[in-house]
């Protein structure tokens, strides 16, 4: 089963972070994801940019809105998403808990959900609309 | 093995030997159920239809040699048969039950052993941190304990829908998120079996000293703690358990001393100690020293608290306490397990061996950092020590603050005596 795991960072923290410091974190985490890839846990993952970078888009009075930043402001912002293939939530959890980034801020672990039932239907509401 | 027919088993004989055979084992087979057929609903189906089925052919063919292992396979055919019926209009539901059956064909099904780890499984799963910690409470009362939602709503003075929303929801997420049926590994079981043991102590805690409404104790809870404490130090005898169980004892075997007849709250010194369960005090006293002697080297804050209250309880008047051992106990305890109420109970505890002076510094230290503010009994510590001390004034001030945060009627009551006495 898929769990997708949300890490979280202080960005100004982390900005403050001395180098050698950094770069220890940084490799220890690298070495951690090869471990999880090897072991066929690693599903996906991508780091995030500053969510300074970040633009957030709503739907208001009728059409999209465009604002600057994150869709929430606060101190810890999304620093990087892992698709983590584990048996369950307990084995999700072991093998997070042993990741080095947990060290530089929370993760949520969220179990991925399933829409092929929903998807099925959706097409053939979908087929049944174009006959 | 069945055992013959007899005429006088009447149908009403059966039912009461099925309702016995209810009280004695729906839990363990609940617990194994859950693990064959892999969901708490399914399973809870699964029970009642085996249940019935008993009712149904006991008085035909008599009580099976083993009600239990009866039970448990009657409960999973019923299963996998219903949703073979579904089978019949989804085709998808066939798999479903192939997945039973093969699960079912696993080892350790009914056997002793098998089913004691199905009731630890059971447990862990409804402690499990991923859950909110209502819910962990709601569901072990409900799935290990076998309480009614009605009951536990009562007990906790909330609504029964209410209780059984976070029922539903807790269960749906141990199925959506896959939170697995199993006992935690060695490295994992110190702070799993925490969450556990606070879950147990909480239910203790609301039966031996309910937070709200109009008396002080709810004897069913506290029995239903220490039911689930036995259970833990039979199948998984960690210090830890074991401290629990002993510190639940001890503090229970003091319940009909506790209250007035008017139920008024009576303080341990005061208390008749003619009316301590002699029994429960001694089993308490025993487990207590078994955990100490478990792992003497890092005590659990369990333990710590049941050698406390052991002392209490070989104490046969209140001037005999061995303060001088409390009071080191409770130092060991700020240490190793800080928090603000352990501070102000060694502050009591110092009071008592050095007198008022060196226990009021002390509460006043600790006051005077905020984190106790809210916290009617450090106001009523301060109060106790003023009064002893002769400082009325300061008394005074510090009950109606306690009355002002007192949240049960007793409580109130008690605050309201002891400022009378000081002429108010």
């Amino acid at each position: 089963m898929k769990y997708i795991c949300l890490g979280y960072i202080d960005q100004k923290k982390w900005e403050t972070t001395p180098e050698g410091e950094m770069h220890e974190m940084m490799d220890e985490c690298f070495a951690y994801d090869d471990m999880l890839r090897k072991n066929g846990h690693f599903a996906a993952g991508e780091a995030l940019q500053s969510a300074q970078n970040a633009v957030t888009l709503r739907w208001k009075n009728g059409k999209v809105s465009i604002t600057d930043g994150p869709f929430a402001e606060t101190k810890e912002q999304l620093g990087g998403i892992l698709v983590l293939e584990a048996k369950d939530l307990n084995h999700a959890i072991q093998l997070m808990s042993k990741h080095p980034g947990v060290k530089a801020g929370p993760f949520e672990i969220r179990p991925a959900d399933d829409l092929t039932g929903m998807i099925r239907e959706s097409e053939r509401r979908r087929a049944a609309a174009a006959r | 093995m069945i055992s013959p027919i007899s005429p006088e088993n009447s149908a009403r004989d059966m039912s009461e030997v099925v309702a016995a055979v209810y009280r004695a084992e729906s839990r363990h087979i609940l617990a194994t159920l859950i693990r064959l057929l892999g969901d708490f609903d399914v399973a809870e189906d699964a029970l009642h239809d085996a249940f019935r089925a008993a009712l149904e052919q006991w008085p035909k063919e008599g009580v099976p040699a083993n009600p239990r292992a009866w039970l448990v396979s009657a409960g999973r055919f019923k299963a996998i048969d219903s949703v073979r019926r579904r089978a019949r209009f989804d085709a998808a539901q066939e798999d479903v039950a192939r997945q039973l059956e093969a699960n079912a064909a696993g080892s350790g099904d009914s056997d002793d052993e098998g089913i004691a780890d199905d009731r630890l499984r059971l447990i862990f799963s409804c402690c499990h941190p991923a859950l909110a910690p209502d819910a962990r409470l709601a569901l072990t009362l409900r799935e290990v304990c076998g309480l009614t939602t009605e009951e536990i709503a009562s007990a906790f003075l909330t609504t029964p829908s209410t209780l059984a929303q976070r029922i539903v929801r807790a269960k749906a997420k141990i199925r959506d998120a896959r939170i697995p049926y199993q006992v935690p590994a060695a490295d994992e079981l110190p702070e799993r079996l925490d969450a556990v043991l606070h879950v147990v102590y909480l239910v203790f805690n609301e039966g031996y000293s309910a937070s709200t409404g109009a008396s002080v104790t709810r004897p069913d809870l506290s029995g239903e703690a220490i039911r689930l404490g036995r259970l833990l130090v039979e199948l998984l005898p960690e210090p830890e358990a074991i401290g629990l169980l002993g510190l639940m004892l001890l503090q229970e075997s003091r319940r009909d001393a506790r209250t007035s007849p008017d139920g008024d709250l009576i303080l341990l010194e005061e208390q008749d100690r003619s009316r301590w369960n002699r029994q429960q005090m001694a089993e308490g006293t025993a487990l207590a020293e078994r955990a100490v002697a478990t792992r003497p080297a890092r005590l659990d804050s369990f333990t710590i608290q049941a050698a406390i209250a052991a002392v209490h309880a070989a104490a046969p008047t209140p001037a005999a306490t061995d303060w001088q051992r409390i009071a080191a106990l409770y130092e060991q305890l700020a240490r190793e397990h800080p928090s603000p109420v352990v501070e102000l109970n060694r502050a009591v505890a110092v009071a008592m061996r050095d007198g008022p002076e060196a226990g009021l510094a002390l509460i006043d230290a600790l006051l005077a950092r905020g984190e106790l503010d809210d916290y009617r009994f450090a106001h009523a510590a301060r109060a106790d020590l003023c009064r002893r001390l002769g400082k009325t004034v300061e008394s005074v001030a510090s009950y109606e603050k306690s009355l002002a945060l007192a949240r049960q009627e007793p409580e109130r009551r008690f605050f309201e005596r002891r400022l009378r006495e000081l002429g108010r």
